[in-house]
């Protein structure tokens, strides 16, 4: 019983953090047909600047406080995500809009560099961030163990969701912003400034790939490669939930991470990623277009 | 036209020639660029002429290279376990590696094996209509499954250092410069002939309704064919391209490791096209010599470097150069052609004038 507990608790947790990367490349992707191979890049620069806000944490302010900095950190990986998304946007991907493959490549050779970068500042090898000490420790449910870090993950992924929830349907930019996803020039011949809608849409996106980043130095040392190792199962997950659509996308990701570490659980690792592939696979001979698609009559 | 035909036997024959002129250690590297070249190939007709962007070719040519390893492999210990296999205590052969010591099954297996894994992989997405950059991405993900499972394989697959230490192909010994020259020249005529190939099917009826998937794929529909069987078919083609182009690089450079196979490795390959330019056979070829080139020269000297340029050359060539260098040689002799008219005509303008 404890075993499976744990089990279906370790697959929730996977799960909302795939869930905080792949919400920013669904709406990226829904609303500009974009895929934006350096968002795993925008994870690994939340997670360096949580180790940034750290290192400025234990120098500058009194040790009493120290504890305190990951509260500061996920604003600042935020801010640092959406910044970096918003230089993206404006200086490569609007020249790509209508040339989906074309993006997918330029935004690669991006990754590429970012990557490069981050190894000559930080250094190649990994660098690991404490976690505060609030954080240590965990629940203790019959007998399974359920730790604060990972159920902390699982909040900060629900506030998240319910944030970009409340966002896209009570505010006006957000309306917009789904205008948009739902009808590009139809939107726009209204007078919404769809480039407006785009920058901003993408800086959100990837500003939530940096809050990811920023969960992620809770579990383990960050280095330059910490993005590739997610964002292919991300990738899956918009692709298995559907596009522009948010529940889908929290159903691609629960399944996935579900999945992963049952498979993980049972045949090990490297037949996992197996298994999940071939489950994938099997999912889109039934529902090719993701789970939750919109529907629309047109035919391309 | 001509002209044209002319320059291709030329550059064949100029590559055919390259023992004579190029020092033992330059002949290797081309050779190696050669079987890239055979890849580029591959990309190029399911990318330029099909509109398809696989991100996974790195695992078909690694199936191919490994399908050869694995001869080589058996042929090296000479009737005793593989010395990996010892390391990692397996005591026997593992049933599926037996087959492997005939070369003749080994040799098809390494065109046959990447080919009836994309046939099954195109068929199961192409046929539900998932196309563009969902593709790409599910092939993307064929990579992460295929290189996890080499690298957690060590018993079977010799893990992340791969297979390797081979000596003898069909007896002759790989050391020897003679047979390093024959499996050069080996490589160029395979390069030649995929060429022709490649270049009659462009031409051949099939050719255009590839090339007309890749315009308006439904319109395709509508007129009556099945754009899913034109693209399992050239899919498979590119993928068998890239399992010949595996065998002839283990043979030449006697290594493969899922290192070769990986993400990066993968979209590489997709780069060498871009940059010769992906809708010209001729363009992929150049642009595979020309990255690698350029990549072996770089990473030599500034191993950090070349990754930021490789990067920056995906920007640049997808921003500037979306033809490559065949786009942009050719846009350059099209406006230079229309300005010597524009030329004429105004002389003689101030001809009338004068």
């Amino acid at each position: 019983m404890a075993v499976v507990a744990t089990q279906l608790f370790n697959g929730i947790s996977l799960g909302s953090i795939l869930l905080l990367i792949a919400l920013g490349l669904a709406i990226t992707f829904g609303l500009m047909n974009v895929i934006n191979m350096a968002h795993g890049e925008f994870i690994m620069a939340g997670a360096y600047t949580t180790y940034v806000v750290q290192q400025a944490f234990s120098h500058y302010v009194p040790a009493a406080l120290f504890n305190y900095y990951y509260i500061a950190a996920i604003p600042l990986s935020f801010l640092i995500g959406a910044l970096l998304g918003f230089v993206l946007e404006k200086t490569l991907i609007r020249f790509l809009y209508h040339r989906p493959l074309d993006s997918l490549l330029a935004t690669w050779g991006v990754s590429l560099i970012l990557q490069q970068m981050a190894r000559s500042i930080f250094g190649a090898p990994n660098v690991a961030v404490t976690a505060p000490a609030w954080l240590d420790g965990g629940l203790t449910i019959a007998g399974a163990v359920f730790p604060y870090k990972r159920l902390f993950i699982i909040a900060l992924a629900v506030i998240c969701m319910v944030a970009l929830y409340l966002y896209l349907d009570k505010t006006a930019a957000g309306r917009k912003m789904r205008a948009v996803t739902m009808n590009r020039s139809m939107a726009s011949s209204l007078g919404v400034s769809t480039q407006k809608v785009d920058a901003a849409a993408f800086a959100i996106g990837s500003g939530l790939a940096g809050i990811a980043g920023c969960a992620l130095t809770v579990l383990g040392p960050i280095g330059s490669t910490i993005g590739t190792y997610y964002i292919v199962d991300a990738f899956m997950i918009v692709i298995l939930g559907g596009i522009g659509s948010l529940a889908g996308t929290v159903f691609g990701a629960l399944s996935i991470g579900m999945l992963g570490t049952v498979a993980e659980f049972w045949t090990g690792a490297s037949m996992a990623k197996v298994i999940v592939f071939a489950a994938i696979v099997a999912f889109l001979q039934f529902k090719p277009a993701g789970l939750l698609s919109a529907r629309t009559r047109s035919l391309e | 036209m001509d002209k044209k035909k002319l320059g291709y036997w030329l550059f064949f024959i100029a590559l055919f020639l390259g023992p004579l002129y190029l020092t033992e250690f330059r002949l290797a590297l081309l050779g190696k660029f050669l079987c890239f070249a055979l890849v580029a190939l591959g990309i190029c007709l399911i990318w330029g002429y099909t509109g398809i962007l696989s991100l996974g070719h790195g695992v078909y040519f690694g199936l191919g290279a490994y399908c050869t390893a694995m001869y080589l492999k058996l042929e090296a210990a000479g009737g005793t376990l593989p010395d990996f296999m010892e390391w990692s205590g397996v005591t026997a052969l593992p049933a599926f590696w037996q087959p492997f010591s005939n070369p003749v099954f080994a040799l098809s297996a390494s065109l046959l094996i990447p080919a009836l894994l994309a046939a099954m992989l195109g068929f199961l997405t192409f046929k539900n209509r998932i196309k563009g950059v969902y593709f790409s991405l599910i092939s993307q993900a064929v990579v992460v499954v295929f290189v996890t499972l080499f690298v957690a394989k060590q018993d079977w697959t010799g893990g992340t250092n791969g297979l390797t230490n081979f000596t003898t192909f069909l007896g002759f010994s790989l050391a020897s410069p003679l047979v390093q020259i024959v499996l050069y020249l080996m490589t160029v005529l395979i390069l030649g002939a995929s060429f022709t190939l490649a270049a009659a099917l462009t031409k051949s009826r099939a050719g255009r309704v590839l090339s007309a998937v890749r315009d308006g794929e439904n319109r395709v529909r509508f007129l009556g064919f099945n754009p899913t069987s034109y693209k399992v078919f050239v899919y498979s083609l590119s993928a068998a391209l890239a399992g010949l182009a595996g065998t002839l690089f283990v043979l030449q450079v006697g290594l493969i490791s899922p290192a070769m196979m990986g993400i990066i490795p993968s979209i590489e390959m997709v780069l060498w096209v871009a940059v010769g330019g992906r809708y010209s056979l001729i363009g992929a070829v150049l642009g595979a010599i020309v990255v690698n080139s350029a990549k072996s020269f770089f990473s030599e000297s500034y191993p950090d470097i070349w990754s930021i340029f490789l990067g920056l050359l995906f920007i640049i060539v997808v921003m500037f150069l979306p033809n490559g260098i065949v786009g942009a040689v050719n846009s350059w002799n099209e406006k230079r052609v229309k300005s010597k008219r524009k030329g004429g005509t105004a002389d003689a303008a101030d001809s009338v004038v004068s």
